[in-house]
């Protein structure tokens, strides 16, 4: 038997309305109990937990971990690493690997890889369609059977109406969510960062906010023509936010994620051609955030996730037209909501792990997201107070592609516990 | 595990030599954005005592003797090309060109690479053309050697915008208070921006005009008027700056044909004929005649496209001339 005791914290788990001081105890990988002056038994390791919030492991429904293919910029050994430093105790993985996550085979390699990493769990998203081209539909039901628990094109919009449709047509069979990347294409062709005033006088193609809403209102007509259930990733424009608001009071299958660069930071940030600030969606306008945040508050956006998408030094060390797309976001993900978010007074601590963990793991189905007794010991401390300055050199990624560098967070992880076994400490 | 690449933290400038002086410029020339008033004048009055260095038996002075300047064209340039290494002959810097075709460019080495590699043979100054925005402040920012902006995608061609100037002071007397108005595809142009920029920090009123498809977005927010008709524009300014219509515009959707846009927003003389005023007409070149212009506004008497190729010569050299260090009190002829 092994057990661990954490003593003292202040325990928030809004899947069962709990936030106050309580003792957990961790049994074989399960959660044995919440409550008060709990008693440890025999052999069990005692942690005290006073001044430190313990909560359910942190939930990311959006991670690109590039093994297969890739390995140099991650694996998913490195990147469950990297999740389980930031809190996270579950993932998902996108399939836009070398080759596409699109069959059973390639799912049941990152299950294969995850359980051999022994981080945080890797649920895999198998590709919508083949190779992610947008013309032929995956086999959904054997993907799901190897262990995916969505499908998605990734950075690849489903450009085709029809196609949108069947594929949340078929997913419902499956009771998996169909995740889409809201971008029409001839919109955004060109566009290496929001259009507006810093586009403009950067001399750098924008993407208006247009071409993300558009997708972001086709997605929602087809989730109600379909009945299916659609997942907005990385909603970025407060336009966006209307639309999901709307779709959500009339009762639809509709769910949405926001990233943490896109609740902090505003296309200011490319100034002097910084490729760290270059991402897609891309960062957008003051107003945008701010609707972001208030989405966040209110429900509208239903997650964080980060869309951690490492790439090489050289890749980025680049034109600002030729550089690509994205960055990392594990380990800056808990500090960046609790500074922004949390300590702003916008959200408390209870709505921010729901954000994080409770409604990741209700709207991709998956376990966690809750303390209740007979659920996998995972599970997240966190300081809340403590500040820390974030050093790309020490991430636990294997990229260090991020424009967080040097910023002063307040909020960190101090434990992350994966089915009972303690896998990082800070 | 082996030493990560350190990330861009790391200064690639941290061994420069400390005693560098520090030009009145400053290390680079990316942009008119990045100038103040004061250094604006400073490289137009500097420029004066230059244009005349160009009109002697002997065009040449010792300024930059010992200097090494590589031109680093991207893109294709005659005009500009050819202006630079005129300016850099006549200061008796010593200059090669590199053309991205032919060379290692070709054969995928990046920006970074080509550029550190010219510096380890002890170079002093990089002109650079190149297609993406931001290139010319990329390399600064990562090689010792002065970098001057030739045109970077659709930023900024800081030289350009000075010579539109230089040419608009030698023809009004002034820049304070003129209306310019910038007609064309203002939304790739980088000579539209170094002109907004420039002419607004001086006191001129600057007004775009063209197309709402070939206009960028919020582009008000610079301090411009955007007035949609050509013939309102004509009325409105002293001078028009009429921008070169890529014809790949037509290909790509911006606008229907050549022939309706000379129709539609074509400086004409039948045009110019309607204005209260003589306009001064400038043009940066290659034109397209009869799309954008007429020739008979091209070649006529109201026309400074050539002096303002002429007056490029003498404020790429000025420029040279600065960020090498000398002293702007060579120029005590061109005070106004």
């Amino acid at each position: 038997m092994s057990a661990i005791l954490l003593k003292g914290g202040r325990v928030v788990d809004p899947s069962q309305q709990h936030d106050g001081v309580a003792d957990l105890l961790l049994i074989d990988g399960k959660v044995e109990k919440l409550g008060r002056n709990l008693g440890a038994p025999d052999g069990a390791e005692i942690v005290d937990m006073s001044g430190k919030v313990v909560a359910p492991g942190l939930i990311d429904l959006h991670v690109h971990f590039r093994e297969p293919g890739q390995e140099d910029l991650e694996t998913v050994a490195t990147g469950a690493m990297a999740a389980v430093a930031g809190g996270f105790t579950s993932v998902c993985a996108m399939p836009n690997t070398d080759p596409v996550t699109d069959n059973q085979a390639a799912v049941g390699f990152i299950v294969r890889q995850a359980q051999r990493a022994a981080r945080a769990k890797v649920y895999p998203i198998g590709a919508i369609t083949l190779g992610q081209r947008g013309d032929k539909l995956a086999e959904f039901g054997e993907m799901v059977g190897a262990g995916a628990v969505a499908v998605s094109d990734d950075g690849k919009p489903v450009v085709s109406s029809h196609m949108m449709r069947t594929a949340l047509e078929y997913a419902r069979t499956f009771g998996i969510p169909v995740a889409d990347h809201c971008e029409e294409p001839t919109l955004s062709a060109g566009g290496v960062m929001h259009e507006g005033i810093i586009s403009t006088r950067l001399g750098l193609k924008g993407i208006p906010a247009a071409a993300e809403e558009i997708m972001v209102a086709r997605d929602i007509i087809l989730a109600e023509l379909t009945g299916g259930q659609v997942h907005l990733c990385h909603m970025s424009t407060r336009g966006s936010v209307e639309l999901i608001r709307r779709a959500k009071e009339k009762g639809l299958k509709v769910t949405a994620e926001a990233t943490p660069h896109h609740f902090s930071l505003t296309h200011e940030r490319c100034e002097g051609y910084d490729t760290n600030a270059k991402m897609n969606p891309p960062l957008r306008e003051a107003a945008d955030r701010e609707a972001i945040r208030q989405a966040l508050k209110d429900g509208t956006i239903d997650v964080i996730s980060t869309d951690h998408a490492p790439h090489h030094y050289d890749a980025k060390e680049r034109e600002f037209d030729d550089a690509p797309n994205g960055i990392i976001g594990l380990e800056t993900s808990l500090g960046l909501a609790l500074t922004e978010l949390v300590h702003t007074g916008l959200l408390t601590l209870p709505e921010l792990i729901t954000r994080m963990s409770t409604e990741a793991a209700r709207i991709f189905n998956i376990p966690g997201g809750t303390l209740r007794a007979g659920s996998a010991a995972d599970v997240v401390v966190i300081d809340p107070d403590r500040t820390w300055v974030v050093d790309p050199a020490k991430s636990f990624s294997k990229s260090r592609n991020t424009p967080f560098g040097g910023t002063k967070l307040k909020g960190r992880v101090e434990m992350t516990i994966v089915r009972g076994t303690i896998v990082y400490k800070a | 595990m082996a030493p990560r690449p350190r990330t861009v933290d790391q200064p690639a400038m941290e061994d420069r030599p400390s005693g560098k002086v520090v030009a009145p410029l400053g290390k680079d020339l990316v942009g008119l954005e990045y100038l103040s008033p004061d250094q604006l004048r400073m490289i137009l009055d500097t420029a004066e005592p230059f244009k005349e260095v160009s009109e002697r038996q002997i065009k040449k002075v010792p300024a930059l003797r010992g200097k090494t300047i590589v031109n680093l064209f991207f893109e294709a340039s005659t005009r500009t090309r050819i202006s630079f290494e005129f300016a850099e002959k006549r200061l008796s810097a010593d200059t090669v060109n590199v053309a991205s075709s032919g060379s290692s460019v070709s054969k995928g080495e990046t920006l970074v690479d080509t550029a550190r590699n010219l510096e380890a043979m002890r170079i002093d100054m990089v002109v650079i053309r190149h297609g993406s925005s931001g290139s010319a402040k990329f390399l600064g920012d990562r090689i010792r050697s002065n970098v001057i902006n030739a045109g970077d995608g659709k930023h900024e061609h800081p030289t350009q915008g000075l010579l539109d100037m230089l040419t608009l002071r030698d023809k009004f007397g002034r820049i304070k208070g003129l209306k310019v108005a910038i007609c064309g595809d203002v939304l790739h142009s980088r000579v539209a921006r170094s002109n907004i920029w420039g002419l607004t920090k001086l006191g001129a009123e600057v007004a775009v005009c063209g197309p709402a498809t070939l206009m960028p977005r919020d582009i008000e927010s610079l301090g411009v008027t955007i007035i949609p008709r050509i013939e309102d524009a004509i009325q409105w300014a002293d001078a028009l700056n009429i921008l070169r219509l890529q014809l790949e515009r037509m290909t790509s959707g911006f606008i229907p044909s050549l022939r309706e846009y000379n129709r539609v927003f074509g400086v004409t003389r039948d045009r110019l004929d309607k204005a209260p005023k003589d306009l001064v007409i400038m043009h940066p070149g290659p034109m397209n005649r009869g799309v954008e212009i007429d020739s008979d506004v091209a070649d006529g008497e109201h026309s400074v496209i050539l002096p303002q190729v002429t007056n490029g010569v003498a404020v790429r050299m000025a420029v040279l001339y600065l960020l090498a260090g000398g002293s702007p009190d060579w120029a005590e002829g061109g005070e106004r």
